[in-house]
Protein backbone atom coordinates (compact mmCIF):
# COMPACT_ATOMS: atom_id res chain seq x y z
CA UNK A 1 0.00 0.00 0.00
CA UNK A 2 1.29 3.31 -1.48
CA UNK A 3 2.04 6.33 1.58
CA UNK A 4 -0.84 8.44 -0.32
CA UNK A 5 -3.11 5.34 -0.13
CA UNK A 6 -2.34 5.31 3.42
CA UNK A 7 -2.89 8.97 4.01
CA UNK A 8 -6.57 8.50 1.88
CA UNK A 9 -7.50 5.58 4.41
CA UNK A 10 -6.56 7.59 7.84
CA UNK A 11 -9.16 10.99 6.44
CA UNK A 12 -11.91 8.48 5.93
CA UNK A 13 -10.84 7.11 9.34
CA UNK A 14 -10.92 10.13 10.98
CA UNK A 15 -13.60 11.02 9.36
CA UNK A 16 -15.85 8.75 11.04
CA UNK A 17 -13.89 8.60 14.39
CA UNK A 18 -15.43 12.35 14.78
CA UNK A 19 -18.75 11.42 13.64
CA UNK A 20 -18.39 8.77 16.41
CA UNK A 21 -17.58 11.31 18.94
CA UNK A 22 -20.17 13.77 17.98
CA UNK A 23 -22.60 10.90 18.08
CA UNK A 24 -21.37 9.95 21.44
CA UNK A 25 -20.88 13.27 23.07
CA UNK A 26 -24.73 14.24 22.18
CA UNK A 27 -23.59 16.91 19.00
CA UNK A 28 -25.44 14.93 16.72
CA UNK A 29 -28.41 13.44 18.38
CA UNK A 30 -29.15 10.17 17.18
CA UNK A 31 -32.63 11.48 15.29
CA UNK A 32 -30.57 12.93 13.08
CA UNK A 33 -27.48 10.15 12.45
CA UNK A 34 -27.27 7.31 14.65
CA UNK A 35 -23.31 6.90 15.30
CA UNK A 36 -21.38 4.66 12.47
CA UNK A 37 -20.75 1.58 14.18
CA UNK A 38 -25.07 1.42 14.50
CA UNK A 39 -25.22 2.46 10.83
CA UNK A 40 -22.54 -0.43 10.12
CA UNK A 41 -24.79 -2.94 12.31
CA UNK A 42 -27.79 -1.95 10.92
CA UNK A 43 -26.04 -2.37 7.38
CA UNK A 44 -24.93 -5.79 7.69
CA UNK A 45 -28.13 -6.80 9.66
CA UNK A 46 -30.21 -5.52 5.95
CA UNK A 47 -27.41 -7.18 3.77
CA UNK A 48 -28.39 -10.68 6.00
CA UNK A 49 -31.88 -9.99 5.98
CA UNK A 50 -31.68 -9.74 2.50
CA UNK A 51 -35.40 -7.77 3.27
CA UNK A 52 -34.35 -5.20 0.22
CA UNK A 53 -32.54 -7.28 -2.03
CA UNK A 54 -34.96 -6.63 -4.79
CA UNK A 55 -35.43 -3.16 -4.54
CA UNK A 56 -30.87 -3.28 -4.83
CA UNK A 57 -31.98 -5.40 -8.13
CA UNK A 58 -34.12 -3.13 -9.21
CA UNK A 59 -32.16 0.28 -8.79
CA UNK A 60 -28.76 -1.82 -9.69
CA UNK A 61 -30.62 -2.99 -13.25
CA UNK A 62 -31.47 0.62 -14.39
CA UNK A 63 -28.54 2.57 -13.06
CA UNK A 64 -26.66 0.01 -15.30
CA UNK A 65 -29.04 0.36 -18.41
CA UNK A 66 -29.15 4.01 -18.31
CA UNK A 67 -25.62 3.36 -17.93
CA UNK A 68 -25.11 1.12 -21.06
CA UNK A 69 -27.66 3.36 -22.88
CA UNK A 70 -25.12 6.56 -22.16
CA UNK A 71 -22.12 5.48 -23.05
CA UNK A 72 -23.21 3.79 -25.95
CA UNK A 73 -25.20 6.30 -27.95
CA UNK A 74 -22.60 8.99 -26.60
CA UNK A 75 -19.51 6.88 -27.75
CA UNK A 76 -21.28 6.12 -31.30
CA UNK A 77 -22.59 9.75 -31.64
CA UNK A 78 -19.61 11.15 -30.58
CA UNK A 79 -17.30 9.11 -33.26
CA UNK A 80 -20.03 10.21 -35.91
CA UNK A 81 -19.69 13.71 -35.00
CA UNK A 82 -16.04 14.02 -34.73
CA UNK A 83 -16.48 12.98 -38.69
CA UNK A 84 -18.95 16.09 -39.44
CA UNK A 85 -17.56 19.05 -38.81
CA UNK A 86 -20.61 21.54 -39.37
CA UNK A 87 -22.95 19.09 -37.21
CA UNK A 88 -20.81 19.12 -34.64
CA UNK A 89 -20.29 23.02 -34.98
CA UNK A 90 -24.13 23.44 -34.82
CA UNK A 91 -24.07 20.92 -31.83
CA UNK A 92 -21.07 22.52 -29.82
CA UNK A 93 -22.95 25.54 -27.89
CA UNK A 94 -25.62 22.71 -26.75
CA UNK A 95 -22.60 20.69 -25.31
CA UNK A 96 -21.46 23.31 -23.58
CA UNK A 97 -24.33 24.64 -21.78
CA UNK A 98 -25.93 21.37 -21.68
CA UNK A 99 -25.15 20.73 -17.71
CA UNK A 100 -26.86 24.11 -16.80
CA UNK A 101 -29.97 22.71 -17.74
CA UNK A 102 -31.72 21.04 -14.59
CA UNK A 103 -32.45 17.63 -16.52
CA UNK A 104 -34.56 16.43 -13.23
CA UNK A 105 -36.71 19.79 -14.26
CA UNK A 106 -38.20 17.28 -16.97
CA UNK A 107 -38.97 14.19 -14.56
CA UNK A 108 -42.74 15.29 -14.22
CA UNK A 109 -43.15 15.56 -17.59
CA UNK A 110 -41.36 12.58 -18.34
CA UNK A 111 -43.91 10.62 -16.09
CA UNK A 112 -46.88 12.01 -17.88
CA UNK A 113 -45.44 10.44 -20.91
CA UNK A 114 -44.30 7.27 -19.79
CA UNK A 115 -46.06 6.70 -16.59
CA UNK A 116 -44.71 5.92 -13.04
CA UNK A 117 -42.61 2.98 -14.28
CA UNK A 118 -38.80 2.85 -14.92
CA UNK A 119 -39.00 4.67 -18.27
CA UNK A 120 -38.56 8.20 -16.80
CA UNK A 121 -36.05 7.04 -14.56
CA UNK A 122 -33.67 5.57 -17.45
CA UNK A 123 -34.51 8.54 -19.10
CA UNK A 124 -33.33 10.81 -16.69
CA UNK A 125 -29.72 8.89 -16.05
CA UNK A 126 -29.14 8.37 -19.43
CA UNK A 127 -29.55 12.08 -19.93
CA UNK A 128 -27.30 12.90 -17.59
CA UNK A 129 -24.54 10.77 -18.83
CA UNK A 130 -24.92 10.89 -22.88
CA UNK A 131 -23.35 14.33 -23.14
CA UNK A 132 -21.02 13.81 -21.05
CA UNK A 133 -19.59 10.32 -22.96
CA UNK A 134 -19.98 12.86 -26.21
CA UNK A 135 -18.09 15.28 -25.55
CA UNK A 136 -15.37 13.16 -23.68
CA UNK A 137 -15.19 10.98 -26.95
CA UNK A 138 -14.69 13.77 -29.01
CA UNK A 139 -12.06 15.48 -26.83
CA UNK A 140 -10.52 11.74 -27.07
CA UNK A 141 -11.15 11.72 -30.95
CA UNK A 142 -9.39 14.87 -31.48
CA UNK A 143 -5.66 13.99 -30.09
CA UNK A 144 -5.47 10.95 -31.91
CA UNK A 145 -2.43 11.77 -33.66
CA UNK A 146 -2.62 12.29 -37.70
CA UNK A 147 0.62 10.01 -37.85
CA UNK A 148 -1.65 6.71 -36.55
CA UNK A 149 -4.35 8.02 -39.25
CA UNK A 150 -1.59 7.50 -42.11
CA UNK A 151 0.01 4.20 -40.93
CA UNK A 152 -3.76 3.04 -40.66
CA UNK A 153 -4.28 4.51 -44.24
CA UNK A 154 -0.75 2.61 -45.64
CA UNK A 155 -2.02 -0.46 -43.65
CA UNK A 156 -5.06 -0.25 -46.07
CA UNK A 157 -7.50 -0.44 -43.56
CA UNK A 158 -10.87 1.06 -43.99
CA UNK A 159 -12.61 3.73 -42.08
CA UNK A 160 -14.29 1.05 -39.70
CA UNK A 161 -11.21 -1.01 -39.03
CA UNK A 162 -9.02 2.21 -38.66
CA UNK A 163 -12.07 3.07 -36.02
CA UNK A 164 -11.89 -0.21 -34.49
CA UNK A 165 -8.18 -0.92 -34.22
CA UNK A 166 -6.61 2.68 -34.41
CA UNK A 167 -8.51 5.15 -33.03
CA UNK A 168 -11.26 4.08 -30.85
CA UNK A 169 -8.24 2.16 -29.03
CA UNK A 170 -5.89 5.25 -29.02
CA UNK A 171 -9.27 6.94 -26.75
CA UNK A 172 -9.72 3.71 -24.82
CA UNK A 173 -8.27 6.29 -21.61
CA UNK A 174 -11.00 8.75 -22.51
CA UNK A 175 -14.03 6.22 -23.24
CA UNK A 176 -13.12 4.72 -19.73
CA UNK A 177 -13.43 8.78 -17.91
CA UNK A 178 -16.16 8.72 -20.04
CA UNK A 179 -17.44 5.08 -18.60
CA UNK A 180 -16.92 7.03 -15.10
CA UNK A 181 -18.89 10.03 -15.47
CA UNK A 182 -21.67 7.89 -17.45
CA UNK A 183 -21.85 5.77 -14.11
CA UNK A 184 -22.11 8.40 -11.57
CA UNK A 185 -24.87 9.72 -13.42
CA UNK A 186 -26.25 7.21 -14.08
CA UNK A 187 -26.47 6.28 -10.65
CA UNK A 188 -27.42 10.00 -9.50
CA UNK A 189 -30.25 10.04 -12.57
CA UNK A 190 -31.79 6.66 -11.17
CA UNK A 191 -31.40 6.99 -7.47
CA UNK A 192 -32.64 10.57 -7.82
CA UNK A 193 -35.57 9.91 -9.74
CA UNK A 194 -36.90 7.03 -7.42
CA UNK A 195 -36.47 9.55 -4.17
CA UNK A 196 -38.49 12.81 -6.34
CA UNK A 197 -41.23 9.64 -7.25
CA UNK A 198 -41.10 6.06 -7.57
CA UNK A 199 -43.37 2.59 -6.80
CA UNK A 200 -39.81 1.18 -5.95
CA UNK A 201 -36.36 1.14 -5.83
CA UNK A 202 -33.16 2.39 -3.35
CA UNK A 203 -34.17 5.64 -3.65
CA UNK A 204 -37.75 4.79 -3.42
CA UNK A 205 -36.77 2.97 0.20
CA UNK A 206 -34.36 5.95 1.28
CA UNK A 207 -37.40 8.65 0.62
CA UNK A 208 -40.03 6.19 2.64
CA UNK A 209 -37.64 5.55 5.89
CA UNK A 210 -36.56 9.71 5.92
CA UNK A 211 -40.81 10.25 6.03
CA UNK A 212 -40.95 7.84 8.52
CA UNK A 213 -37.89 8.61 10.65
CA UNK A 214 -36.58 5.08 9.86
CA UNK A 215 -32.49 5.29 10.48
CA UNK A 216 -32.12 1.90 11.01
CA UNK A 217 -33.11 1.22 7.15
CA UNK A 218 -32.17 4.95 5.72
CA UNK A 219 -28.67 5.01 6.37
CA UNK A 220 -27.48 1.62 5.98
CA UNK A 221 -29.23 2.15 2.32
CA UNK A 222 -27.39 5.67 1.55
CA UNK A 223 -24.03 3.67 2.97
CA UNK A 224 -24.80 0.88 0.09
CA UNK A 225 -25.22 3.21 -2.97
CA UNK A 226 -21.85 4.56 -1.64
CA UNK A 227 -20.21 1.47 -1.38
CA UNK A 228 -21.10 0.49 -4.44
CA UNK A 229 -20.32 3.98 -6.58
CA UNK A 230 -17.27 4.50 -4.59
CA UNK A 231 -16.61 -0.04 -5.54
CA UNK A 232 -17.35 0.35 -9.08
CA UNK A 233 -15.58 3.59 -9.60
CA UNK A 234 -12.51 2.43 -8.07
CA UNK A 235 -12.78 -0.55 -10.92
CA UNK A 236 -12.66 1.53 -13.01
CA UNK A 237 -9.73 4.14 -12.36
CA UNK A 238 -7.73 1.13 -11.37
CA UNK A 239 -8.51 -0.16 -14.97
CA UNK A 240 -7.53 3.55 -16.80
CA UNK A 241 -4.42 3.73 -14.19
CA UNK A 242 -3.45 0.15 -15.67
CA UNK A 243 -4.29 1.71 -19.49
CA UNK A 244 -2.24 4.92 -18.72
CA UNK A 245 0.55 3.60 -16.83
CA UNK A 246 1.04 0.99 -20.35
CA UNK A 247 1.19 3.61 -22.26
CA UNK A 248 3.87 5.82 -20.17
CA UNK A 249 1.20 8.62 -19.40
CA UNK A 250 0.38 7.56 -15.66
CA UNK B 1 19.81 -2.08 -59.69
CA UNK B 2 17.66 -2.22 -63.50
CA UNK B 3 14.47 -0.22 -64.61
CA UNK B 4 12.37 2.50 -63.13
CA UNK B 5 10.34 0.96 -60.12
CA UNK B 6 8.98 4.63 -59.52
CA UNK B 7 8.92 7.54 -62.54
CA UNK B 8 7.16 10.87 -61.52
CA UNK B 9 6.46 12.81 -64.53
CA UNK B 10 5.57 16.47 -64.97
CA UNK B 11 4.06 16.20 -60.73
CA UNK B 12 3.23 19.26 -59.59
CA UNK B 13 1.74 20.02 -55.69
CA UNK B 14 -0.81 22.65 -54.97
CA UNK B 15 -2.99 22.51 -51.89
CA UNK B 16 -5.97 24.69 -52.19
CA UNK B 17 -6.59 27.66 -50.77
CA UNK B 18 -8.27 28.08 -47.10
CA UNK B 19 -10.91 30.12 -45.98
CA UNK B 20 -9.62 33.88 -46.53
CA UNK B 21 -5.69 32.43 -47.79
CA UNK B 22 -4.32 31.80 -51.05
CA UNK B 23 -3.51 28.56 -52.41
CA UNK B 24 -0.11 27.60 -51.98
CA UNK B 25 2.29 26.08 -55.13
CA UNK B 26 4.26 23.61 -52.59
CA UNK B 27 6.07 21.02 -55.68
CA UNK B 28 6.78 20.63 -59.00
CA UNK B 29 6.96 20.37 -61.67
CA UNK B 30 9.24 17.43 -61.01
CA UNK B 31 10.59 14.59 -62.88
CA UNK B 32 12.79 11.73 -61.95
CA UNK B 33 12.87 7.74 -61.40
CA UNK B 34 13.79 5.76 -58.59
CA UNK B 35 15.31 2.47 -59.91
CA UNK B 36 14.39 -0.73 -58.57
CA UNK B 37 16.33 -1.92 -55.58
CA UNK B 38 18.33 1.24 -54.95
CA UNK B 39 18.30 3.23 -52.42
CA UNK B 40 17.41 7.16 -53.08
CA UNK B 41 17.13 10.38 -50.79
CA UNK B 42 16.03 13.25 -51.12
CA UNK B 43 17.58 16.37 -49.32
CA UNK B 44 16.36 19.73 -49.25
CA UNK B 45 15.56 22.96 -47.39
CA UNK B 46 13.01 23.13 -44.75
CA UNK B 47 9.14 23.64 -46.37
CA UNK B 48 10.51 22.33 -49.88
CA UNK B 49 7.57 19.85 -49.76
CA UNK B 50 10.48 17.24 -49.26
CA UNK B 51 7.50 15.12 -46.77
CA UNK B 52 4.10 16.33 -49.73
CA UNK B 53 6.75 14.14 -52.28
CA UNK B 54 6.77 11.23 -49.79
CA UNK B 55 3.06 11.52 -48.98
CA UNK B 56 2.32 11.60 -53.25
CA UNK B 57 4.47 8.72 -53.88
CA UNK B 58 2.83 6.94 -50.88
CA UNK B 59 -0.92 7.64 -52.63
CA UNK B 60 -1.52 9.42 -48.95
CA UNK B 61 -2.29 12.44 -51.30
CA UNK B 62 -2.69 13.45 -55.19
CA UNK B 63 -1.11 15.42 -57.29
CA UNK B 64 -2.66 18.38 -58.64
CA UNK B 65 -0.99 17.69 -62.25
CA UNK B 66 1.15 14.95 -63.87
CA UNK B 67 1.73 11.27 -63.13
CA UNK B 68 3.40 9.23 -60.54
CA UNK B 69 3.51 5.47 -61.37
CA UNK B 70 4.76 2.24 -58.84
CA UNK B 71 5.85 -0.58 -60.92
CA UNK B 72 4.08 0.60 -64.58
CA UNK B 73 0.84 1.61 -62.52
CA UNK B 74 -0.43 4.83 -62.18
CA UNK B 75 -0.88 5.80 -58.27
CA UNK B 76 -4.13 7.73 -57.37
CA UNK B 77 -4.45 9.13 -54.54
CA UNK B 78 -4.53 5.21 -53.22
CA UNK B 79 -2.11 3.35 -50.96
CA UNK B 80 -0.29 0.86 -53.99
CA UNK B 81 0.40 -2.63 -53.04
CA UNK B 82 3.61 -3.77 -51.98
CA UNK B 83 4.57 -0.02 -50.53
CA UNK B 84 5.47 0.66 -46.97
CA UNK B 85 6.31 3.89 -44.93
CA UNK B 86 8.29 4.82 -42.20
CA UNK B 87 7.02 8.30 -40.75
CA UNK B 88 9.17 10.57 -38.43
CA UNK B 89 6.85 10.90 -35.89
CA UNK B 90 6.46 8.32 -32.85
CA UNK B 91 3.67 5.62 -35.00
CA UNK B 92 3.90 3.17 -32.56
CA UNK B 93 0.31 1.87 -31.56
CA UNK B 94 0.85 2.46 -27.53
CA UNK B 95 -1.64 -0.12 -26.56
CA UNK B 96 -0.11 -2.84 -28.65
CA UNK B 97 2.98 -4.49 -27.51
CA UNK B 98 5.84 -5.20 -29.69
CA UNK B 99 5.05 -8.25 -31.21
CA UNK B 100 1.07 -7.17 -31.95
CA UNK B 101 2.42 -3.70 -33.47
CA UNK B 102 4.53 -5.62 -35.89
CA UNK B 103 1.93 -8.34 -36.30
CA UNK B 104 -0.13 -5.36 -37.04
CA UNK B 105 1.59 -4.92 -40.36
CA UNK B 106 0.00 -8.16 -41.71
CA UNK B 107 -3.56 -7.42 -40.00
CA UNK B 108 -4.89 -7.62 -43.80
CA UNK B 109 -2.67 -10.38 -45.31
CA UNK B 110 -4.00 -13.72 -46.44
CA UNK B 111 -1.57 -15.45 -44.81
CA UNK B 112 -2.61 -18.48 -42.05
CA UNK B 113 -1.85 -17.35 -38.43
CA UNK B 114 1.50 -19.90 -38.30
CA UNK B 115 2.94 -18.45 -41.27
CA UNK B 116 2.21 -14.50 -39.90
CA UNK B 117 3.61 -15.32 -36.60
CA UNK B 118 6.63 -16.89 -38.74
CA UNK B 119 7.58 -13.65 -40.61
CA UNK B 120 6.72 -11.80 -37.19
CA UNK B 121 9.38 -13.42 -35.30
CA UNK B 122 11.43 -13.52 -38.19
CA UNK B 123 11.54 -9.52 -38.19
CA UNK B 124 11.58 -8.95 -34.66
CA UNK B 125 14.99 -11.20 -34.45
CA UNK B 126 15.87 -9.00 -37.75
CA UNK B 127 15.47 -5.80 -36.00
CA UNK B 128 17.03 -6.65 -32.33
CA UNK B 129 13.97 -6.78 -30.37
CA UNK B 130 13.43 -10.39 -29.38
CA UNK B 131 13.73 -9.44 -26.12
CA UNK B 132 10.91 -7.14 -26.11
CA UNK B 133 8.15 -9.35 -27.76
CA UNK B 134 5.83 -8.74 -25.12
CA UNK B 135 7.04 -5.02 -23.80
CA UNK B 136 4.96 -2.13 -24.67
CA UNK B 137 6.38 0.55 -26.85
CA UNK B 138 6.08 3.21 -24.25
CA UNK B 139 8.67 1.38 -22.29
CA UNK B 140 11.44 1.08 -24.90
CA UNK B 141 13.87 4.55 -26.31
CA UNK B 142 13.14 6.68 -29.09
CA UNK B 143 15.16 4.52 -31.10
CA UNK B 144 14.01 1.18 -30.28
CA UNK B 145 10.16 2.55 -31.15
CA UNK B 146 11.38 3.48 -34.13
CA UNK B 147 12.59 0.05 -34.50
CA UNK B 148 9.52 -1.37 -33.88
CA UNK B 149 7.84 1.13 -36.90
CA UNK B 150 10.50 0.28 -39.24
CA UNK B 151 10.28 -4.34 -38.33
CA UNK B 152 6.18 -3.12 -38.85
CA UNK B 153 6.73 -2.04 -42.23
CA UNK B 154 9.35 -4.77 -43.67
CA UNK B 155 7.03 -7.77 -41.91
CA UNK B 156 4.86 -6.88 -44.92
CA UNK B 157 7.59 -7.05 -47.42
CA UNK B 158 7.50 -4.29 -49.55
CA UNK B 159 8.87 -3.47 -52.80
CA UNK B 160 9.13 0.09 -51.87
CA UNK B 161 9.80 1.66 -48.83
CA UNK B 162 9.76 5.15 -48.19
CA UNK B 163 11.59 6.68 -44.98
CA UNK B 164 10.16 10.13 -43.99
CA UNK B 165 13.01 11.53 -42.00
CA UNK B 166 12.47 8.20 -39.70
CA UNK B 167 15.98 9.38 -37.29
CA UNK B 168 14.79 13.09 -37.40
CA UNK B 169 13.98 12.66 -33.31
CA UNK B 170 17.22 10.70 -32.35
CA UNK B 171 20.67 11.55 -31.14
CA UNK B 172 23.20 11.64 -33.21
CA UNK B 173 25.19 8.22 -32.11
CA UNK B 174 21.69 6.64 -32.66
CA UNK B 175 21.22 8.09 -36.00
CA UNK B 176 24.36 6.10 -37.28
CA UNK B 177 23.23 3.08 -35.96
CA UNK B 178 20.17 3.23 -37.23
CA UNK B 179 21.71 4.13 -40.42
CA UNK B 180 23.83 0.54 -40.34
CA UNK B 181 20.50 -0.95 -39.70
CA UNK B 182 18.61 0.14 -42.74
CA UNK B 183 21.41 -0.39 -44.87
CA UNK B 184 21.19 -3.87 -43.83
CA UNK B 185 17.60 -4.18 -44.18
CA UNK B 186 17.95 -2.85 -48.13
CA UNK B 187 20.84 -5.27 -48.58
CA UNK B 188 18.86 -8.59 -46.85
CA UNK B 189 15.00 -7.43 -48.30
CA UNK B 190 16.59 -6.12 -51.81
CA UNK B 191 13.95 -3.65 -51.69
CA UNK B 192 14.07 -0.20 -53.06
CA UNK B 193 14.27 2.55 -50.25
CA UNK B 194 13.38 6.34 -50.50
CA UNK B 195 14.91 8.48 -48.07
CA UNK B 196 13.64 11.78 -47.17
CA UNK B 197 15.79 13.53 -44.76
CA UNK B 198 17.19 17.39 -44.11
CA UNK B 199 21.09 15.60 -43.18
CA UNK B 200 23.24 15.96 -45.40
CA UNK B 201 25.36 13.69 -43.94
CA UNK B 202 22.65 10.91 -42.99
CA UNK B 203 21.60 11.27 -47.01
CA UNK B 204 25.26 10.95 -48.00
CA UNK B 205 25.78 7.84 -45.85
CA UNK B 206 23.06 5.84 -46.64
CA UNK B 207 22.10 6.59 -50.74
CA UNK B 208 23.05 5.60 -53.60
CA UNK B 209 21.72 8.74 -55.71
CA UNK B 210 20.91 11.98 -53.75
CA UNK B 211 18.40 14.24 -55.14
CA UNK B 212 18.60 18.03 -54.30
CA UNK B 213 15.39 20.04 -53.98
CA UNK B 214 14.76 23.77 -54.20
CA UNK B 215 12.90 25.94 -52.32
CA UNK B 216 9.52 25.78 -52.28
CA UNK B 217 7.73 24.94 -54.82
CA UNK B 218 10.61 22.17 -54.20
CA UNK B 219 11.89 21.44 -57.58
CA UNK B 220 14.47 18.54 -58.27
CA UNK B 221 17.78 21.11 -58.77
CA UNK B 222 21.04 18.49 -58.70
CA UNK B 223 20.89 14.72 -58.75
CA UNK B 224 23.89 13.00 -56.67
CA UNK B 225 25.49 9.58 -57.55
CA UNK B 226 27.38 8.82 -54.76
CA UNK B 227 29.24 5.51 -56.27
CA UNK B 228 29.50 4.07 -52.43
CA UNK B 229 29.72 0.34 -52.84
CA UNK B 230 26.70 -1.95 -52.02
CA UNK B 231 27.75 -3.47 -49.31
CA UNK B 232 28.58 -0.12 -46.89
CA UNK B 233 27.96 0.88 -43.36
CA UNK B 234 28.75 4.43 -41.23
CA UNK B 235 32.23 3.76 -41.20
CA UNK B 236 32.09 5.60 -44.78
CA UNK B 237 32.16 8.90 -43.48
CA UNK B 238 35.36 8.17 -43.09
CA UNK B 239 36.40 7.73 -46.73
CA UNK B 240 38.11 11.09 -47.94
CA UNK B 241 35.43 11.61 -50.53
CA UNK B 242 32.75 11.14 -48.35
CA UNK B 243 33.79 15.53 -47.31
CA UNK B 244 34.01 15.81 -50.95
CA UNK B 245 29.95 14.90 -51.04
CA UNK B 246 28.43 16.66 -48.17
CA UNK B 247 30.09 20.17 -49.55
CA UNK B 248 28.63 19.51 -52.84
CA UNK B 249 25.05 18.81 -51.71
CA UNK B 250 25.68 21.92 -49.06
CA UNK B 251 26.81 23.91 -52.65
CA UNK B 252 23.74 23.23 -53.96
CA UNK B 253 20.92 23.82 -50.98
CA UNK B 254 23.16 26.78 -49.25
CA UNK B 255 21.36 29.34 -51.44
CA UNK B 256 18.03 27.46 -51.25
CA UNK B 257 18.24 27.07 -47.58
CA UNK B 258 19.11 31.12 -47.67
CA UNK B 259 15.72 31.45 -49.76
CA UNK B 260 13.80 29.80 -47.09
CA UNK B 261 15.12 31.39 -44.40
CA UNK B 262 14.79 34.79 -46.38
CA UNK B 263 10.98 34.00 -46.51
CA UNK B 264 10.82 33.15 -42.89
CA UNK B 265 12.15 36.16 -41.71
CA UNK B 266 9.81 38.30 -43.95
CA UNK B 267 7.07 36.48 -42.64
Amino acid sequence: MTRVRLYQLAVVLAFVLALEGLCAVGVIDKITMPAPHIILRDFFRLLLEGRYFDEIGKSLANVLVAFALAFVVGAVTGTILHGYRTARDILDPLFATYYAIPVFAFYPLFIVMFGLGDGPQLLIGFLLGVVAVIVTTLNGLDRVPLVLKKTARVNRLGPLQTALRVTLPFCAPYLLTAAKLALAYAFIGVIGSEFIMARAGMGYEIGYAYTNFDNATMYPLILLILLLSILVNGLLSHWEKTLLARRGLA
Amino acid sequence: MSAAQVTLRGVTKVFPAGAGGQSVHALGPIDFEIKKGEFFAVVGPSGCGKSTLLELIAGLTGPSEGVIEFEGRPIKNDIPDGVGVVFQEDACFSWLTVRDNVMFGLRNRDFGEEEKARRVAAVIAMMGLSDFVKTYPAQLSGGMRQRVCIARTIVAEPRLILLDEPFGALDQQTRLLMGDEVLRLWRETGATVFLITHALDEAAMLADRIAVMSARPGKIIDLVETQWPRERDSRIVERENFGALTSRLWKSLREESMKTMGRAGGA
